[in-house]
């Protein structure tokens, strides 16, 4: 129904969303768009203006990303950090969340203190975390010591092995409450009136768990589960803050990074970007998809 | 931005808005169709029907909230399909009042002025103007989640005076307020009528405003007009079976039957049920045989005791009302049973009366439910 | 109150000292060490024994920490000034006008949010340089608007959505132009919205990092997240843990209490964000 007045406020409607696209084209489209061109390049920092074009040499040639030993441990670690991330802060979450659902004295002091590892900056936590976990004058290498779980002081912070372990416990910290604030919102929604039925009939609290409320949270705790490993697989600040770019815990983007600045290899970093993004696109894309297809189906 | 209106010299175009053809589209469905209309300068016009008739549609195409999608739509005379709302030279009042909830009810009034660049102290004397006529003076510095229903609604007609419009529209102004509230509103809208004199067009769903408010009513009905005319003539001379039905508690009882004799001055129906009927309405067109609906609103019929005739029915239920009663009487009418609403009840319930349709009050209406012109004006005021 | 129930409670409270003690131990740690100087800090110890503000003085002393509060103040600020501004402005398109393509255009601006920083880094240092931005601030204002436009111009959109037609129709027959009805009538009906993302905003700004450490050289471009990461000692291999744990209760302690005052607002806006998601 184009009519004059209805056309003239769609033209106005796009010059409001113009300086916000513009930026977003800048920001974003532009530099995502380059960074892939770039992977098809052999650009190198210091010679930017004599890359030239090599096909998918950085993928798929000799030296590429498919051959490069060290990327496929990126990926595989990438993978596992974000396994056991997203699975120990989903329990956690889901614990804390439970305790928070509960009215008691002092809940809002608690949520509040709840909050304080979200609020702390990530390069700030790693910082605090490093400190704790320092083996010489580290007070969990104090505590456990003290309580006899380990016998001498462990190197969390250097020692490959523990590596990835140290990595994981800083972001479960960070992390959990996000997850918990989101598992208590969905929780918040519920409906009391399936919990006072189930007290009535004396339902023993675990069966009422796992038999009324997780069903009724699992569409929103897929929601959040599936934002925390989009989140947890593009990782960068506390590896990179915590344990550098120490093989054991190196996820995609450090590679990525250290091949771009470090190596100066642009052409090559980019490609590795690239590989990322288009993952992180796929899982996206199956989840709107398979979240569709559910909701169709319904 | 109000025009300043010259004092005495209102032309006939100054304030009249016209419709021809007018039609609207919302993807595929018709909303309005052929719309045909002129609104006289200063006439309080009121727009009724059911819900979905396209009455607010049509107000807001007026307002150019809508947009014309075939037609013409004409203000004083211009032509207004693509002129901005602000520049027809109209104000709105809406139904849930509209009033912007974090300005006072001072700066509510101010804000069209303030826009339209209108000068600080015309603009307050304007506001302050507005706000004595709708006695809200001592309302200026509250906010309106402080004020009560009522006051909103009276802060939101300032706002449309204070613009000094042409045109007053006002959509179901009065449906989100209680029934006594309703009432003094009402005649309070009709006193602004007589003191503004500008042109109103209102929109309702409820009859008794339309009935007390409207110098002329506009019944819709599906998207297309009914019947255009002074509320006491829709009500005694309705052009269609829809505009006959729709004003009027009781609803008029409409009865099937069939044309028996044609006359110069009137025809005989032989109603479906048994007993005839006498109507004066123009005959030419009628032929015998012809399916008729009669239409007779339940304060005509005439109730007698008896089994004198010239109709006979079974009494089965009185409903007293204290100034009267309905009686549902046994015989069938097109909804439902025939009603009569009388001041006392000859009989009582389970009892035969004899009623009459007379001839004066007798409508009637051919298999398209269009009413066969009645040969005697309608009743003056 | 019978046996079970005593030890089903009291488990229930150890349980919350339990989390609470997790969640804060880290911070209240870490505010303990930075009072400790010298050879004290090479001992452990759970309360604290004396009180030395050393470590405050020395962070400044011997780091340009000053300049990168001053920076990450300036930095986060106009990154919510920019975020809002470009926010507010394509909100009202996307919430109040029909037009072909909107909903796709919302989820793509959706979608940007996924984005892996290192996806766009090579680019944006690129055009960044070809700006002449390098080792500016205002570079790292440009590139936060690649996380913050995405929720800012999502929540803002659907807060607008819910603010009645009724409303505009009656500023658009006062005569208010869209800019008028944006900054006049619906701006101030939406505050709460506008405090969430611009806290939002601000948070992911102050606590950026890797954009700032790529796009920056020298120390007085440095926004306080690099800096803190970046602080080394008088010897290559001794980190100046006091200095660090100091200056990171520095920078936490405002933004510990931000949070706290705000957590409905900002615990409303992330559940919004993801829930609606």
């Amino acid at each position: 129904m184009a009519d004059r007045l209805t056309r003239s406020r769609v033209r106005s409607a796009w010059v409001f969303l113009a300086p916000m696209l513009v930026v977003l084209a800048v920001v974003a489209a532009w530099p995502l768009l380059r960074t892939i061109w770039l992977g098809f390049t052999n650009a190198n920092l210091l010679k930017m203006s004599e890359a030239k074009w090599i096909g998918l040499e950085n993928f798929t040639g000799k030296y590429g990303l498919l051959q490069d030993k060290v990327w496929w441990l990126a990926v595989k670690n990438t993978l596992w950090f974000t396994f056991l991330t997203v699975s120990i802060e989903t329990v956690l979450g889901l614990v804390v969340a439970l305790v928070l659902n509960r009215t008691f004295p002092g809940r809002g002091l608690v949520r509040a203190a709840v909050l304080v590892p979200w609020a702390i900056p990530t390069v700030v936590s790693a910082k605090m975390w490093s400190w704790m976990l320092n083996d010489q004058f580290g007070i969990i290498n104090h505590i456990l010591l003290g309580l006899g779980i380990i016998s001498s002081p462990k190197a969390w912070t250097a020692d490959p092995d523990l590596l990835m372990s140290s990595v994981v416990m800083v972001d479960v910290w960070k992390t959990t409450p996000f997850m918990a604030l989101l598992i208590l919102a969905a929780m918040q929604m519920l409906p009391k009136e399936c919990y006072e039925a189930a007290e009535v009939d004396g339902v023993h609290p675990v069966k009422v768990f796992f038999r009324v409320t997780l069903p009724l949270i699992r569409p929103a705790l897929m929601v959040a589960v599936i934002f925390r490993a989009l989140d947890a697989i593009r990782i960068f600040d506390l590896i990179y803050v915590l344990t550098g770019t120490r093989e054991p815990t190196m996820t995609m983007s450090i590679y990525a990074r250290q091949q771009l600045i470090e190596f100066q290899e642009v052409g090559y970093g980019s490609a590795a970007s690239t590989l990322l993004f288009f993952i992180v696109a796929l899982l996206t894309v199956l989840y709107v998809v398979l979240g569709r297809v559910k909701l169709g189906g319904d | 931005m109000a025009a300043t209106q010259p004092a005495t010299t209102a032309t006939a175009s100054d304030s009249s808005i016209s419709l021809r053809g007018v039609g609207k589209f919302f993807g595929k469905t018709r909303v309005l169709e052929s719309i045909d209309l002129e609104i006289k300068p200063g006439e309080f016009c009121v727009f009724v029907g059911p819900s979905g008739c396209g009455k607010s549609t049509l107000l807001r195409i007026i307002a150019g909230l809508e947009s014309v999608s075939v037609g013409e739509l004409s203000i004083a005379g211009k032509r207004m399909n693509d002129v901005e709302p602000s520049k027809r030279g109209i104000a709105m009042v809406f139904q849930s009042y509209a009033l912007y909830p974090h300005m006072s009810v001072y700066k509510n009034l101010a804000f069209g002025l303030k826009l339209g660049k209108t000068e600080q102290s015309e603009a307050d004397r304007r506001i302050r103007e507005a706000a004595r006529m709708l006695q809200i003076e001592q309302l200026l510095d509250r906010l309106p989640k402080q004020l009560s229903g009522g006051q909103r609604q009276r802060v939101a007609i300032g706002r449309a005076i204070t613009r000094q419009p042409k045109i007053f529209l006002f959509d179901e102004p009065l449906s989100n307020l209680d029934a006594a509230l309703r009432v003094s509103m009402r005649s309070e809208l009709s006193r602004l009528h007589k003191q503004l004199k500008t042109t109103m067009v209102y929109v309702t769903h409820d009859q008794v405003e339309a009935m007390t408010m409207a110098d002329r009513l506009v019944i819709l009905n599906g998207g297309h007009v009914e019947q255009v005319g002074p509320p006491l003539e829709v009500y005694h001379r309705p052009r269609t079976v829809f505009a006959a039905g729709f004003l009027g508690s009781p609803k008029m009882n409409f009865l099937r039957g069939e044309i028996a004799e044609v006359a110069p001055d009137g025809v005989v129906v032989k109603l479906k049920d048994g007993g005839t009927v006498r109507a004066r309405v123009k005959s030419d067109g009628a032929k015998i045989g012809d399916a008729v609906t009669v239409g007779i609103r339940p304060e005509h019929l005439v109730l007698k005791a008896g089994e004198g005739g010239p109709l006979v029915a079974t009494v089965l239920l009185t409903e007293d009302l204290g100034d009267h009663s309905i009686v549902h009487l046994d015989r069938e009418a097109v909804e439902g049973r025939v009603l009569a609403k009388v001041e006392k009840v000859p009989v009582g319930e389970d009892k035969k009366v004899s009623f009459e349709v007379p001839t004066s009050e007798c409508h009637v209406f051919d298999a398209k439910g269009i009413a066969l012109p009645r040969l005697d004006p309608a009743p003056e005021v | 109150m019978t046996g079970t129930a005593v030890v089903k409670k009291s488990l229930f409270y150890l349980l919350v000292a339990a989390i609470v003690f997790y969640a804060v131990f880290p911070f209240y740690y870490a505010i303990l060490s930075s009072l400790k100087t010298g050879t004290e800090l090479f001992s452990v110890n759970y309360f604290p024994v004396k009180w030395n503000f050393d470590n405050y003085v020395g962070v400044f002393r011997d780091n340009p920490f000053a300049t990168n509060i001053w920076n990450s103040v300036l930095v986060s600020f106009s990154t919510v000034a920019l975020s809002l501004f470009l926010g507010v402005t394509a909100a009202y398109a996307l919430a109040r006008v029909h037009f072909r393509g909107r909903g796709l255009l919302l989820l793509c601006i959706l979608g940007v949010s996924m984005f892996p920083q290192v996806a766009v880094l090579s680019g944006m240092f690129q055009m960044v340089r070809a700006f002449g931005l390098y080792n500016h601030l205002a570079a790292l204002i440009l590139s936060y608007m690649i996380f913050t436009l995405p929720f800012t111009v999502w929540v803002l959109t659907t807060f607008m959505r819910d603010l009645p037609k009724e409303l505009e129709e009656a500023a658009i027959l006062d005569g208010a132009s869209s800019w008028v009805i944006l900054t006049r009538v619906f701006m101030p009906l939406m505050w709460p919205a506008l405090v969430t993302t611009g806290l939002l905003a601000f948070i992911a700004a102050w606590n950026e990092f890797l954009f700032a450490l790529t796009f920056t050289l020298t120390n007085d471009m440095r926004t306080v997240p690099v800096g803190i990461a970046l602080m080394s000692g008088a010897s290559s291999h001794e980190l100046p843990w006091g200095n660090i744990m100091a200056a990171s209760v520095l920078v936490t302690l405002p933004l510990v209490i931000l949070v706290l005052i705000f957590q409905r607002r900002i615990v409303s806006g992330l559940t919004a964000g993801a829930v609606k998601g």
